[in-house]
């Protein structure tokens, strides 16, 4: 089924009277998603776009079976925002919102994890299942449904990379913006686990950049388990210790979580990086075309 | 946001932490004061944003006031590490019987708070552990749960205080000990911090438990909830602009103005540069949607420290169409005045499109790139050119003398 969502999730939309809620709810319909309902407390009743709205999450599973709940909510509501959808019982939160606190994630993690919810984000683009579903904020347009499995750390270096396997024919089963934050939920482990084990995935591509450790615990995993090929491409070998790139996660914290350090765990693990992402295309063919021949 | 030691320490005695009695001087001349009122001997301490001071002469102690003045007067103005010294603290003696240390940080393994104690301080801990496991206690703080009662005992255990010891008040040392662990995650939950350590926290000689060091770090994404501590004093004029305006920006060391829309893409380009032979002034994010005002403010904080000999802008174009981007562009860079090269790589939603409105406008200084690629080896060969020229014009100036 690809992984984690696909034709039959029933996606929740949190705050879909709101500017961005709305034009993201009518961008993922138009993507092929099954959005059955949307939340926004005080506003149940009305219908937007078609969608029926609940005052909250609760009301709305109950309902409609939803299964899945996208949040387009301020930073500083969506840690009530997610405990809601997982008390609620929806089995994935997908959280967009950038600049949640560090001790709201702790929390929301924690609480999940005890819940049985799968979390993707915060502070990233969500993830699609191309032309099946799409559950954030990813331009459907540049995507095409295949076999590679892409897991990425940034958005527009997703949307870089797919475009460039698109060009090249090479479609996608699902790609997941695992956001680019320090404390997130799903990561490059559980994503490639998830891959390995999906019958429509046959290669993946993963992208990271410099702070923590996920793509060195990613290696080991490859290196381990793993059976399907694998290529990388990560960012941020010229940024200097000690600044946020731009993402609160990407951090080198004194010498480590380098994009130097990343790259020769991969390579020792049997990853190729690419030097640029316009290079994961053929470095990718070099592989399926390596594996085919042997 | 990064606190200095004293910040830290002030933060920690509101909440009950062990310091000991302290003044802030910022003149050399309030060293002598400060230090009689404290009583000798007395610690002169740097309070920079950087480790290794100790190392680089920033802490002296003294025994008298002469010491003192001497010590604040070499200390303040000195550079550690790039950081100009502004403010010393002055902070009364402790007779220490032993180091250890306490922190509690902001785990991205173990998606919470991570409790890190040692028997031995302001040493590596990790070598203290290979020698001796059981000097070391690393146990992750459940969030929701909190501290509990088993962990402030490990670490007590750990500690290998003498179950004996007493205060002058009176109190056993390992309970205070218990105290400190208690205390600091309560600091550490209720502050919204992502690292409170104590390297090193001492046993004194008269069995007190004492901080020390402070160095604290406060999430910037929990700054609205924690009013009272006010912004980054030290941040540059530059990356107070830039953040007002709402980008997501680093001064680097290069001549080549970078900007575009995403962390990630921007970090590329940085790295593509660098391989073709180029070095990035900045790291400049304008995030979504790539407004004609956002740019116009990217551009304005770039191009105002002069050192960009040239000025990359990178789209690509998810949601939003790239002919929108070229004509948000065409508007700035129509009025605004640049005058270092401009390369412009458009690629995605519309990237033909967007390419060929820019092309026709056919402004000056700006070049339309086909690809990614080729967007990096016109810059960096842009900036190499602008360079060329300044030093042939210098060589020419001395000629003319």
């Amino acid at each position: 089924m690809a992984i984690l969502i696909d034709e039959t999730s029933r996606v929740l939309v949190q705050g879909i009277t709101g500017r961005e809620g709305a034009f993201h709810a009518g961008r993922m319909r138009a993507a092929g998603t099954n959005v059955v309902a949307g939340t926004s407390p005080g506003k149940g009743g009305q219908v937007v776009d078609g969608v029926p709205v609940f005052d909250s999450v609760a009301a709305a599973v109950r309902d409609t079976s939803a299964d899945v709940a996208v949040l387009f909510v301020p930073a500083r509501f969506a840690r009530d925002a997610m405990l809601e959808s997982a008390d609620a019982g929806v089995r994935l939160v997908v959280c967009v919102t950038e600049g949640i606190p560090a001790r709201d994630m702790a929390e929301v993690t924690a609480h999940l994890t005890r819940r049985g919810s799968l979390l993707v984000g915060p502070n990233g683009p969500g993830l699609i299942t191309p032309g099946r579903c799409s559950a954030g904020i990813m331009p459907a347009a540049v995507f095409l449904a295949g076999h590679v499995g892409l897991v990425s750390r940034s958005g527009t270096l997703t949307y870089e990379v797919v475009n460039e396997l698109t060009l090249a024919g090479i479609g996608q089963s699902t790609v997941v913006g695992m956001g680019g934050d320090p404390l997130h939920g799903l990561g490059f482990l559980e994503c490639l686990e998830r891959y390995e084990a999906d019958d429509e995935t046959a290669s993946v591509v993963l992208i990271g950049e410099i702070g923590g450790g996920d793509e060195e615990r990613a290696a080991a995993y490859v290196n381990e388990k793993m059976t399907k090929p694998v290529v990388a491409y990560i960012a941020g070998f010229g940024a200097p210790p000690g600044k946020r790139m731009g993402h609160a996660g990407a951090i080198v914290d004194g010498s480590s979580g380098t994009a130097a350090e990343k790259k020769a765990a991969l390579e020792a693990a049997g990853i190729p990086v690419a030097s640029a992402p316009a290079d994961v295309v053929p470095l990718l063919r070099q592989r399926l075309e390596r594996r085919r021949s042997r | 946001m990064d606190l200095l030691e004293y910040q830290g320490k002030a933060l920690f005695a509101e909440a009950g932490l062990p310091v000991l009695r302290s003044q802030l001087i910022t003149d050399a001349a309030e060293a002598e004061p400060a230090a009689r009122e404290l009583g000798f001997p007395v610690a002169v301490k740097a309070q920079v944003k950087t480790g290794g001071r100790g190392k680089a002469g920033g802490i002296r102690v003294c025994a008298d006031a002469a010491e003192a003045a001497a010590a604040a007067a070499d200390i303040l103005g000195m550079s550690i590490r790039g950081h100009r010294v502004e403010a010393a603290l002055v902070e009364e003696g402790a007779e220490i019987e032993r180091e250890m240390y306490l922190a509690i940080s902001s785990s991205r393994r173990h998606r919470g708070p991570l409790l890190i104690f040692c028997r031995e301080g302001g040493v590596d801990i990790e070598a203290v552990a290979r020698r001796d496991p059981s000097a070391l206690v690393r146990t992750p703080i459940d969030p929701l749960l909190g501290l509990c009662d088993y962990q402030v005992r490990d670490v007590v255990a750990a500690a290998g205080i003498d179950p004996t010891a007493t205060t002058p008040a009176g109190k056993p040392a390992r309970q205070e000990l218990g105290a400190v662990v208690r205390k600091l995650w309560r600091f550490y939950h209720q502050r919204d911090a992502t690292l409170a350590e104590i390297n090193p926290l001492v046993l004194t000689r008269q069995s007190e438990v004492v901080c020390l060091d402070s160095k604290v770090t406060i999430d910037d994404n929990a700054l609205y909830r924690q009013t009272d501590l006010g912004g980054d004093a030290a941040e540059d004029e530059r990356e107070g602009k830039a953040r007002r305006a709402g980008l997501a920006f680093v001064p680097l060391d290069g001549d080549i103005g970078v900007l575009g829309n995403g962390a990630g893409l921007v970090m590329s380009t940085i790295d593509q540069i660098a391989d073709a032979g180029g070095s990035a002034a900045d790291f400049c994010d304008i995030g979504g949607g790539a407004r004609a005002e956002v740019v116009a403010a990217a551009l304005d904080v770039i191009l105002s420290a002069g050192t960009a000999r040239a000025l990359l802008v990178s789209i690509f174009g998810g949601i939003t169409r790239c002919d929108e981007v070229a004509r948000g562009l065409i508007e700035v860079f129509g009025t605004a005045d640049v005058s270092v090269p401009v390369v412009v790589r458009l690629d995605g939603n519309a990237a033909e499109a967007g390419r060929e409105v820019l092309a026709e406008a056919a402004l000056d200084g700006l070049t339309v790139a086909p690809s990614a690629e080729e967007a990096v080896r016109l810059v960096v060969a842009a900036a190499k050119a602008s360079a060329d020229a300044a030093a042939g014009g210098q060589a020419a100036g001395g000629e003319a003398l």
